[in-house]
């Protein structure tokens, strides 16, 4: 009995490992991504702990089309996502390329650049948050005992989406640095002991020899960074909740919102719908830039 | 891998060696520095902090009063992340282990391989609280909603595609003459994989475990919204000390340093595993 049912696990054993991952995915996955198709053009209500489903399409692309709020969300998350990218791969390549070529504290960066992509982005909100504090934050201590002026950090329209694009840089240019460290870690050192030899200097060595080698994996910190970028939501919750007015209201925020404090769970629906596909989107047209710039 | 021994690439020297220690020092700085303000903070009593003192007598009131004060739920909080992570941990690694092993084991066909893997990408890259609104529905049809099993499934499912790719890459470093030979000698594939592939592929598990250990620690748009008062981790709790009426600035610093303990307990344990599985697959 056992000796056959062992013998029949052994048999099957190919299928039934990679069985219970397809289960999650298509019970977790899957299943509440066609669920959204379906509640993209329904109204749903609880009431007495039961879902009551109504087919209202035409009211939730009404929604969508009287959205205020949506334009500006678009719009935030689009400079935020290209500024914090932006300098968080600039300000990482600049260390990854320095760090490679001290002889000593290699280890040391390293364990201080791990530190901030462990630690809970929520705890990095309330940290940030504190120290924004108009009263008694940090910065604006060292701004008066300078004589200067405090600023009103999170809660001035014109400097909050800049402060917030201030902690997702502290945030993630470790993770930036590691990932260009290991890839320049990598690069044959007598590549950069040739350069030297014909005369290169320090800062030529970085831009003809290192720079050029780094690209497939610039390409992949840029993409990741991107994307992970536009899904930023803890923080900015923690910090500003989107404010002042719709100052730092970003798209995740907005959709939270309109799922959770609205309660227009169709309508949020159809918003999700269209962020799935503008992924899906830049995940395509990155591939090729990614494949292209591989090659180059 | 230790850094110090390979200093492979060509040091600077002189003035640019100077200029760049300068530059290191900084980074460190400007890391480490507001952890250092906050681990001040979270030991000042509210006067302290509000008047800005530099200089105060350091007390631990506020950690005992997140911990133990009666307005406090926070032990709770802690116990349920605490469960939510243990459990979901354990069943990713179950689950994560034995697709990848399958995958990079046997002969799937090739349409499987990608459609699996593609769907983990695009999974892991949507914003997961696209997913929030049908999964609150749908635990909310099963009366599932607000409770911790409901939360241990979503993280399983958030954590199960870093966990696959890790596991594969760990799995793709065993010599392929190690299965050959277990093939040859007619080793059941039950026991090759238990008795060879896994403890071979342990420091995988060990980056995977620690990995999905702190992501679910760390998860917070998830639990917000689908855990109450009596189910809610410890980053709903903090969000909820920042959104008081009155915000009670010195707790609120204490209970972001308790939120950073895991992770630097598990760094301090697993540095190199975790680099190694953050940077992984990402660079190769």
């Amino acid at each position: 009995m056992i000796a056959s049912f062992a013998a029949a696990l052994n048999r099957s054993f190919r299928h039934w490992s990679l069985l219970p991952a397809v289960v999650v995915f298509v019970a977790l996955t899957v299943y509440p991504m066609v669920n959204l198709l379906r509640m993209s053009v329904s109204t749903i209500e609880f009431a007495e702990g039961r879902a009551h489903w109504s087919f209202t399409p035409a009211r939730n692309v009404a929604l969508l089309a009287s959205d205020a709020v949506l334009p500006a969300a678009v719009i935030n998350t689009a400079l935020f996502v290209v500024a914090a990218v932006a300098i968080e791969v600039f300000l990482g390549l600049l260390l990854a390329l320095l760090v490679a070529r001290l002889e000593r504290g290699k280890g040391l960066v390293r364990t201080a650049m791990i530190l901030p992509i462990l630690v809970p982005p929520v705890a990095i909100g309330s940290m940030w948050k504190l120290m924004y504090n108009y009263d008694f934050g940090v910065f604006n201590q060292t701004l008066v005992a300078l004589g200067a002026a405090p600023v009103n950090w999170l809660g001035s329209t014109s400097i909050a989406l800049a402060s917030v694009v201030a902690v997702d840089i502290w945030h993630w240019v470790p993770f930036v640095f590691l990932i260009l460290f290991a890839a320049v870690e990598g690069i044959p050192p007598d590549v950069i002991e040739a350069a030297r030899i014909d005369g290169a200097s320090t800062v030529q060595i970085a831009r003809r020899v290192m720079i050029p080698l780094l690209k497939p994996a610039l390409a992949v910190a840029l993409i990741f960074r991107g994307i992970l970028a536009f899904k930023t939501f803890d923080e900015v919750y923690l910090l500003t909740s989107g404010g002042p007015g719709t100052a730092t209201e970003l798209v995740s925020l907005h959709l939270y919102r309109v799922y959770f404090e609205q309660n227009l769970l169709g309508y949020g629906a159809l918003l999700s719908l269209a962020l799935i596909a503008m992924i899906v989107a830049a995940l395509l047209v990155s591939r090729r830039a990614l494949r292209g710039m591989s090659r180059a | 891998m230790s850094a110090g021994a390979t200093s492979s690439i060509l040091p600077l020297a002189g003035r640019e060696r100077a200029v760049g220690y300068l530059v290191l020092a900084l980074a460190i700085f400007c890391v480490l520095g507001p952890f250092a303000w906050i681990m001040l903070t979270s030991l000042k009593q509210q006067i302290a902090i509000h008047t800005g003192a530099w200089s105060f007598a350091p007390s631990w009131l506020n950690y005992t009063e997140v911990l133990f004060g009666r307005r406090s739920d926070f032990a709770g909080n802690v116990a349920n992340s605490l469960i939510v992570a243990a459990v979901s941990t354990l069943l990713v690694l179950i689950v994560g282990t034995l697709a990848a092993y399958s995958l990079y084991r046997f002969r799937w066909a090739r349409w499987v391989v990608t459609a699996f893997l593609g769907w983990t990408l695009l999974f892991h890259m949507i914003p997961v609280l696209t997913l929030v609104g049908p999964w609150y529905v749908a635990f909310r049809e099963l009366g599932w909603y607000d409770t911790l099993s409901a939360l241990v499934l979503t993280h399983v499912t958030l954590n199960l595609p870093i966990t696959v790719w890790l596991m594969m890459a760990f799995f793709r470093e065993i010599p392929p003459e190690l299965n050959e030979a277990a093939q040859v000698d007619g080793c059941p594939p039950l026991r090759a994989f238990w008795s060879i592939a896994l403890p071979l592929a342990a420091p995988g598990l060990i980056a995977a475990g620690i990995l999905a250990f702190i992501f679910s620690w760390n998860e917070f748009s998830i639990a917000l919204n689908l855990t109450s008062r009596d189910t809610a981790t410890v980053p709903v709790a903090i969000a909820r000390f920042a959104q008081q009426y009155e915000v009670q600035h010195g707790q609120m610093a204490a209970a972001a340093v308790i939120a950073t303990v895991p992770a630097l307990l598990l760094m301090a344990l697993g540095q190199r595993f975790i680099v190694r599985g953050l940077t992984m697959g990402s660079v190769k």
